[in-house]
Parts: structure tokens; sequence; C-alpha cells
């Protein structure tokens, strides 16, 4: 179970931050507290440059902040529904599904296929719909599985 | 619709996967097929070369550099922020196909995949050519091709090493006289003996050699720095083509040994190759986990490097230093007949397949004697390179009623092509009527090649035909040479063509190959 990309303590179905900084470091202090970050600062600091190079919003109320760093120690998936909405730079207004996607530095290519798995699901709207109507934190972690994994 | 498409992000983590999720979902929708090269983290999985080929159009989504870029070459181009790949996907493909409908500025088919567009923009399906000759591993292709492609994708990155050490230091003899290198490095020179100011190019002391040779010693010194990497870029590249990024460390190291061992070129070849087998072989060992984050980074470079290494300097070095110098005492005792002979040899080997394979091994000997020294080979294959183009534009004007229209238009862009060095400006000759025209260029090409290595004619520049003429040793002899084979070749292939009773009719495929002369072929070779 700890060998998966996503569990259930790294869903947050209700944050509430007011920007994209505070909005990711809620989720890396969940990844911190998985022991799947070694260093929060460290790693915000890589999240951020990468958001600096270009606002990782995408239309449709996404926000994929992301980072390749050496604190990470596995390629993992955080996942956030904010209600209000936190604005991540896209054209079309504040995300409400959030993903901090985490790449441990000079990963290998198996994790990384996983990662882009993920990728690939998240322009797909049925993906999107049912993360946002997912119930618990248990059925995002479910519909991750099974869309990014085929489990 | 046929299209592919690469995306890429500074990460390589997420947007290049949506954007190129969101690509083909758009295309699908649209009832076209598209191919994705997903230039992330992961590694890149290269589309097919004949994808490539049979692509009607091309996206870039990309906020960094396309890897492989030249691949797509002459292709309709449409570029994209990677974001708005993953934002607005059908509106890219919409002008993808637009792209491909109008034959953007850069556009064309190639021949193969669409013999209607010849009227639209053929230049780039010439470059298209090219491009594949040098750059190009087909992963599907015979051993023999395979190899080939390693060792021309090698050749083809050390070229510019070439023309720029080469050119500096024709300059630095033009400008502060023969003696240079003797100042610079010492010998006798008219019987003035200099003291050497530098030992070798690893290290020297800049006033020193300012004071001893000016500006014309510095630029000599930089030409030979630049010479000092051929080998090195020649096998780092050549292990690039088969183990990707990761076969640079063991290629280059390889062919820093052999340039120290003096095993030279040959050397190089051999530890490019050792370099590529050395990275493919450890990438297939299964490891455990905790280290499969450490291998692309540390493990592959360290295991592949010293492998190659202790091969390189304890098996591979002795023997080829001793043939290279067998080989280049030979070429430099050549004289008279025999570098007639050789001269005739390499000449003929440039015109078999004006710019293919053959073409390019007697090329690549012609660079390989450039960086021994010994630059009457590479005048020799100069000379064979320029003839053929240039004959088959005098025999147009000469004897128009032997050529078609179409051949006729080639025969006038013929003239600059031959003239540039440009040797693939016969082609379209020789693709409408190859049994008569190779042999024809070939007896004009081995004849001025003969002559070229008689006359002892010299060129300091690797490319460049008649503009690089204040570089060639002998200048007058060296036109003797060119103008002596073209009349050869022309004379050849206008009996020929006459010996032939039926009227020139004028075949569909000419038109197009005709036109591509008339293109600007970038010179990557001859």
């Amino acid at each position: 179970m700890t060998n998966s990309i996503i569990t259930p303590e790294l869903v947050d179905l209700d944050l509430d931050a007011a920007d994209r900084r505070s909005a990711t470091r809620e989720l890396a202090l969940r990844l911190v507290k998985q022991g799947r970050v070694t260093e929060l600062d460290g790693f915000l600091a890589d999240v951020r440059k990468r958001e600096e190079q270009m606002p990782t919003g995408i239309e449709g109320g996404i926000g994929i902040p992301h980072a390749r760093s050496a604190f990470v120690t596995q390629p993992t998936l955080a996942f956030a529904r904010s209600e209000a909405g936190v604005d991540f730079g896209a054209p079309d207004g504040p995300a409400h599904l959030i993903f901090l996607i985490a790449a441990p530095d000079g990963g290998d290519s198996e994790h990384m296929t996983i990662l882009a798995a993920l990728a690939r699901r998240l322009v797909h709207a049925s993906f999107r719909e049912a993360l946002a109507a997912a119930p618990d934190a248990k059925a995002v972690v479910d519909v991750v599985t099974k869309e990014v994994l085929g489990q | 619709m046929k299209l592919v498409a690469v995306t890429s992000c500074p990460t390589g983590i997420a947007h290049t996967y949506m954007a190129a999720e969101s690509l083909e979902q758009a295309a699908k929708a649209a009832g076209h097929t598209i191919t994705v090269e997903t230039q992330g983290a992961g590694g890149a999985d290269p589309v097919p070369a004949d994808v490539i080929a049979a692509a009607d159009a091309v996206i870039f989504a990309a906020d960094v550099e396309v890897r492989g870029r030249e691949r797509f070459i002459g292709k309709a181009l449409v570029t994209a922020p990677v974001k708005r790949a993953i934002n607005a996907g059908p509106e890219l493909i919409e002008e993808a196909v637009h792209a491909a409908e109008a034959g953007s500025p850069e556009a064309a088919a190639t021949p193969a995949a669409a013999p209607h567009s010849a009227t639209a923009r053929p230049a780039g399906a010439h470059r298209d050519v090219l491009a594949g000759l040098t750059t190009k591993v087909d992963k599907d292709a015979h051993f023999g091709t395979r190899l080939r492609q390693w060792l021309m994708t090698g050749v083809s990155y050390m070229i510019p090493f070439v023309a720029a050490g080469g050119i500096l230091i024709a300059i630095s003899f033009i400008w502060g006289g023969p003696q240079v290198a003797s100042k610079v490095f010492g010998g006798t020179f008219h019987g003035h003996t200099y003291h050497p100011v530098i030992t070798g190019i690893e290290s020297f002391d800049v006033s020193a050699v300012l004071h001893a040779a000016g500006y014309a010693g510095l630029l000599f010194l930089i030409g030979k720095v630049a010479f000092f990497m051929l080998v090195p870029v020649l096998s780092g590249f050549i292990a690039y083509a088969m183990a990707d990024r990761m076969g640079l460390v063991p290629g280059f190291v390889a062919g820093l040994i052999a340039t120290a061992t003096g095993a030279g070129f040959l050397g190089g070849l051999i530890g490019g190759l050792l370099a590529g087998t050395a990275v493919l072989a450890v990438k297939r060992v299964r490891v455990p986990r905790a280290f499969a984050g450490i291998m692309p980074v540390v493990v592959i470079p360290l295991l592949s490097t010293a492998f190659v290494g202790v091969i390189m300097a304890v098996v591979v070095a002795r023997p080829v230093a001793a043939a290279t110098t067998a080989m280049t005492n030979w070429l430099h005792g050549l004289s008279g007949a025999n570098a007639a002979v050789l001269g005739l040899l390499l000449g003929a080997m440039m015109a078999f397949d004006l710019g293919g394979p053959v073409n390019k091994v007697a090329y690549t000997f012609g660079l390989a004697g450039l960086a021994s020294g010994n630059t009457k080979v590479m005048a020799a294959v100069m000379v064979a390179g320029m003839t053929p183009p240039i004959a088959l534009a005098l025999a147009c004007v000469v004897r128009k009623r032997l050529f078609t229209p179409a051949e006729r238009t080639a025969g006038e862009a013929a003239w600059l092509l031959g003239l540039s060095f440009i040797t693939e400006g016969a082609i379209p000759f020789a693709a409408a009527d190859p049994l008569r025209v190779i042999p024809s260029m070939m007896a004009g090409s081995a004849a001025a090649g003969a002559l070229s290595m008689a006359f002892g004619v010299t060129s300091l520049a690797p490319h460049g035909g008649i503009w690089v003429i204040g570089l060639i040793g002998r200048p007058l002899l060296y036109l003797v040479a060119i103008a002596a084979g073209v009349v050869v070749s022309a004379v050849c292939v206008i009996v020929l063509k006459s010996l032939r009773r039926t009227e020139p009719a004028e075949p569909t495929g000419t038109r197009a190959d005709a036109t591509n002369a008339t293109s600007e072929p970038v010179a990557v070779g001859a």
C-alpha cells in the first residue's frame, strides 16, 4: 500500500487556502508527514521554481503544482479539492482540483511511467468529474488507482 | 491525415504527457491519426523515421528545446506552448491540418508520400533526405544500415569541428605565413629554427603565444584545439547514436584515449562503437529498486567508462595506433602514380552514389586526412565531388535536346551546386537515367581526383568548393583538375545519351527530382 502513488492520507477534500503558495504548502505538509518528502522548505522551493517558470493552472479549474526534487523519496500525488478555488494562473479562473505531483530527482523510468499515466488521465473530463464527485478520501484513491494503474 | 507531434516541458513529468494525451484525443475525435513523442523525464521514445516520413504535418508543443528537431525538417510545422496543446488540443490539430494543406513556409511533403506536391515546395523534401542521411538512426533497420547510421551520426557532428578548426588554421597561415605552426610548436622552417612556445594544447601561456606568433598564432592554436576535439566528438556521438545520452561519457572518454594514444580516427570509431555497446549492455542488467535512481547518473557511466577505457587502453590502442601511423605514413609517402591511383579510387567513389553512403565513405576519408595533416586527399575528394553537377550543367547547355525540360531546369541550378561542392546536384539526372549518368560521372570524378592528387593540390577546408579557393594550395591546378573532370564527364554523358535512339520523354517522377535540385540543400557533407 505504501508503494502506491497516493494514499487517503494524501487527500484533502476541503482545502482552505488563500493562494497557491499556501495550498501547495498544505499538501506538501501531508507529504512530509507520510515520509515522502524529507525537507519541506527545500521541496517547496523546487515547486516554486517550477511554478515561476510558467503557472501550472490549466483550463477547467485544475492546478498542478509539481517538481522533481532531491527531497522526494518516491513519486507521489497529493490531491485537494477547494470549494472557493485557488488561483494557479489558468486563464479561465481559479483551480478547484489541485494535484501536487512530487517526483524524485533522477527517478527511474518505471516511476516516471506512472506519473506520465497520471498526467495523461488529468486531461480527461471523466477523470476530473469522478474526482470532483468522490465522497471521501478513500474514493479518491480508488479513482486514481483504477484510472492510472488500471487496477 | 497523418500527424506527428513532440511534447515537452521544463520538468517533464506533467505537462508533457497531458499535452500528448490532449493531442491524441483531439486528433482521434477529428478522424486523424497522430503519433506523439513525449520528451519527458522518463526519456523519449522517438517517433520512427518512417512515421515521420509519412506524416503530413508536425506539431511541436514544447516549452523547452525539441530534441532532434532536424528529424522533422521540411515538414509542415505548427509550434505552440505546451499549455496550448492541453487547453486547446482540437484547435492545434486543426491548425496542423491547415498547415499541411496550405504548405506552411517551411513545408513540403516527401516526394514518396505526396508526388502531387511537387509544385508546392519541394525544397524541404530534399533537405529531408539529407538530414536523414546524417542523423537518422532507424531502430528496425538491418545491422549494416544501423552501423552506417551510427557512424554517420558521429561524422555529421564532427564536420563542423573540422570546418571551424580547418578554416581557422588556414586563416592563420594566410595571415601569419606558413611558419606560424613552427613559431608556436617549435621546429625548423626555411632554415630558421624556432623554439617551441608550448608543448601541447592541454596547457598554454597565451601571452607567450602572442609574443612569439601574434594573433595569427593564437588563431592557429584555437584551430588546433578544435581539431583536438574531432576524435572525441566522433566517438562520443557514435555512442550517442547507439545508446542515447548515456553513451556520451564513455564515448568521449574513449575518443580522448584514442587521441592520446595515437589511435586516431580508427581508434575513435572503435571506441565509439564499444562505448555504445557497453552502455546498452549495462542498461540490460536488472538492478534493485534502490539503485534504479542512480543508474543513469552514476552507475551506467561509471561501469561503461571503466570498461571501455580499459579495453581501449590495453587492447585497442596499440595495434590501431600502429595501423594509423602506417596509413598516415603511406598517405604522406604517396606520390606520382600511387597518389593518382588513390585519387582515382576516391573520385570514383564520390560519384558512385552522388551523396550516398559510398560518397560519404570517401568524404570521411578526406576529413580523416585533413585531421591528420594530409590536405591532398581532401582536395582530391573535393574536386571529385564538384565535378558531376558542373559536368551535367555543361552537358545541358551543349546538347539541349538530350535532356528533358525538367532536367534542363535542374541543369541551371547544378552550376551553383557543383561549384559549391554539393554533389547531390547531380541526383535528378542520375535518378532519371542512372545507367548512362552514373558511369559518366564516375569517369570524370575519377579523372579529377587522380589529377588533383598527381598535381599535389591541397585543401585546408573540408567543404566549400570554389568559395574556399583561398584555402587551396596550387589553386590553378585545382581549377585544371575540376575542368578536366567536367570535360570527361560531360563528353561521356553526351556520347552515352546520343547512342540512345528514342526521344527523351518526360517521366512522371522527374519533375519533382529536378526541382529538388533548385533548392538550397544544407551543406552537410559532399
